[in-house]
């Protein structure tokens, strides 16, 4: 087992190095000029030069990816051109309220999915088993940005239901101030018993959070149906069948049991799935998280704040799927010994 | 399963067909009326003009009536025909996606898993490191550092897209390079490139066919989302992804302009989505993919 865990590690560490010389690359062929932009719109030729010297874009490429790569290590993932601040304490600055986003948005999919899920198995070729699978592919065709265009207008515009857009409503601020202990204001406003706050932080991210568990809430079900389907086959399940179980529990203990182990390794996709799908639909939630500060360095050719953001996800991608990995060959042994 | 064996008998077998795959038909027939849709496109928009770079300011954030069915945008076009208009731009860039995603991954795929060693471990670590970015965050970062139009859209979105079908493939040939028939062929002298193209690719590409199908939906959305963001086709392009941005300004009182191109980026991927995943019941009901 040891010697897995030290492989597995080596290797996700060595395709985070081969994602920083990806990104680098990418961003090192950008066609506007990122010293122009720093220097703003009515700089003179020699400002622009001082720019790119400060910026160290005049040095050759090799350099620069040395110089990046040892600066990843210690911490300085360069400066945001357009917010004037280290890309990595913008980022620190705006992972917590996605990583809200996503966390609610992957609950209420695993609170969907898999009721859904076993419920079409249990069923299946029945009216409800068709109308779940429907469901579930109208869940992963959804382009979520306009989903959440259509929630705001529907939910929160027409009905008056949700708040339109924002993490709290900022009156609040006053009335009821938040103590900021964990950057995560649901929990903030929780462990400090700020129910006002509370209440408000909640109904703010019920949309967001609807629209972005769309995609894994249909890739969950669809995944428990289909492993359900095939455990329910197998000798031990029709054994505890035939031993006069209720089909209740033939389904939600026993063929249950075995179906998580997928499940799990599913999450980290869904979890990269939901990550990146907060981008599109952040900035039209007012949400401000790394979905809203990536649009921006987008419409700005920030180089510096896109590569740390791409860096950042892939690596939080390449970690979610480390631990899966490891989660499993620690329950599965079969998995260590490949 | 049985229904493509009897689906020769005549009616009553495709109608057997039907019931014992009722997504896959659905889905089927929805994706053959986008396909005729899209070929017809240019015959059946009542305006043709409003699909390009048309205005007609008297007429702009009309509500949908008879005469414009879907209403008309910021600058008086007709949004039917714009909409129609659109089955020719996103599936059009998701098939040329596919096409050169499957062209780079298929080779690359089947070179690795065929000759193995050095070959095979540069090309897999490659492709670890592509897949190591969710799709369309990869897409994103290429699609920001190329000139924002639908030649980069495409290239962007392909380059992110090949290292599944090279994945895919390469387990396939390599348990193919294995069997006596390709071992027989090696000892009668026959040229690698031959055995490949012979032998190896063919026995290899039933999984890509059935993920090419399964993936069409996927880099529909893909497409429309970075087109959103304004990376990918610009004004007045008839694109879907585009016009719901651009109707975004406008959404709490004109709701028709972000719908119906919404509701039709919602019909594509939902119909080769359906068809993809009857095919794969239908061809290979062994696999459980979740892209």
């Amino acid at each position: 087992m040891i010697r897995y865990v030290i492989r597995r590690v080596a290797l996700a560490f060595a395709v985070v190095a081969g994602v920083v010389i990806l990104t680098f690359v990418i961003s090192d062929v950008v066609p506007g000029d990122p010293a122009a932009s720093w220097a703003g719109p009515h700089a003179s030729a020699a400002q622009i030069a001082r720019a790119r010297q400060y910026l160290g874009l005049d040095q050759p490429l090799a350099v620069r990816i040395g110089k990046y790569f040892a600066g990843i290590v210690t911490g300085n993932w360069g400066t945001s051109i357009h917010t004037h601040r280290p890309v990595l304490s913008d980022i620190g600055t705006a992972a917590p309220a996605t990583l809200e986003l996503v966390i609610a948005a992957l609950v209420i999919a695993i609170l969907a999915g898999v009721p859904l899920g076993l419920a079409a198995a249990r069923w299946p070729g029945r009216g409800l088993d068709h109308a779940i699978r429907v469901g579930s592919v109208l869940g992963v065709s959804m382009p979520v940005f306009w989903l959440a265009l259509i929630f705001q207008l529907v939910f929160a515009q027409r009905l008056r239901l949700l708040p339109v857009a924002g993490q709290y409503d900022p009156n609040l601020v006053f009335s009821h101030p938040l103590t900021v202990r964990t950057q995560l204001p649901v929990i903030d406003s929780l462990i400090s018993g700020n129910w006002a706050m509370l209440g408000s932080t909640l109904t703010h991210l019920i949309l967001p959070a609807l629209v972005v568990a769309a995609y894994p809430a249909g890739v969950i079900a669809r995944m428990v149906r289909a492993q359900v389907l095939d455990t329910v086959g197998e000798a031990h399940v029709q054994m505890v069948r035939s031993l006069g179980f209720p089909e209740r529990s033939v389904f939600g203990t026993f063929a249950m049991r075995l179906a998580w182990n997928p499940v799990a390794a599913v999450l980290a996709l869904v979890f990269a799935y939901s990550l990146v799908n907060t981008f599109l639909v952040e900035s039209i939630f007012d949400w401000p998280g790394l979905g809203s500060y990536a649009a921006a360095s987008v419409s700005t050719l920030d180089t510096p704040a896109i590569v740390g953001v791409t860096l950042f996800v892939a690596a939080a991608y390449v970690a979610a799927n480390l631990v899966v990995d490891l989660v499993q060959a620690a329950l599965d042994p079969r998995i260590r010994l490949r | 399963m049985s229904g493509i064996g009897v689906s020769g008998i005549g009616v009553s077998g495709s109608g057997r067909f039907l019931r014992a795959n009722p997504l896959l038909a659905t889905g089927g027939m929805i994706a053959l009326l986008i396909v005729l849709v899209a070929v017809v496109a240019p015959l059946v928009m009542p305006y043709p003009a409003d699909a390009g770079a048309a205005t007609h300011p008297e007429m702009a954030l009309q509500a949908p009536s008879a005469q414009h069915l879907f209403g008309t945008d910021q600058v008086g076009r007709d949004v039917f025909s714009r909409v129609l208009a659109g089955t020719r731009v996103s599936p059009l860039v998701a098939l040329f996606v596919l096409v050169i995603a499957c062209a780079v991954g298929i080779s690359l795929g089947v070179l690795a898993g065929y000759f193995g060693g050095i070959a095979d471990e540069i090309i897999m670590r490659v492709t670890d490191i592509f897949l190591a970015f969710p799709p369309l965050l990869l897409a994103l970062a290429f699609a920001t550092v190329l000139p924002a139009n639908l030649t980069s859209l495409t290239i962007a979105i392909a380059i992110t897209w090949w290292p599944w079908y090279t994945r895919l493939v390469r387990g396939q040939a390599a348990s193919v390079a294995g069997r006596p028939y390709v071992e027989a062929c090696r000892a009668l002298g026959i040229p690698s490139w031959r055995i490949l193209l012979r032998h190896v690719l063919p026995n290899s590409i039933t999984p890509v066919i059935v993920q090419v199908s399964l993936d069409f939906g996927g880099v529909i959305l893909t497409a429309c989302a970075l087109s959103f963001l304004g990376l990918g086709a610009q004004d007045p392009t008839p694109d879907w992804g585009l016009m719901v941005a651009e109707g975004q300004n406008y959404f709490t009182t004109q709701w028709w302009l972000v719908t119906f191109p919404g509701l039709a980026i919602l019909v594509t991927a939902l119909a080769f989505n359906l068809l993809g995943d009857g095919l794969r019941d239908v061809l290979d009901p062994r696999r459980v993919l979740i892209r």
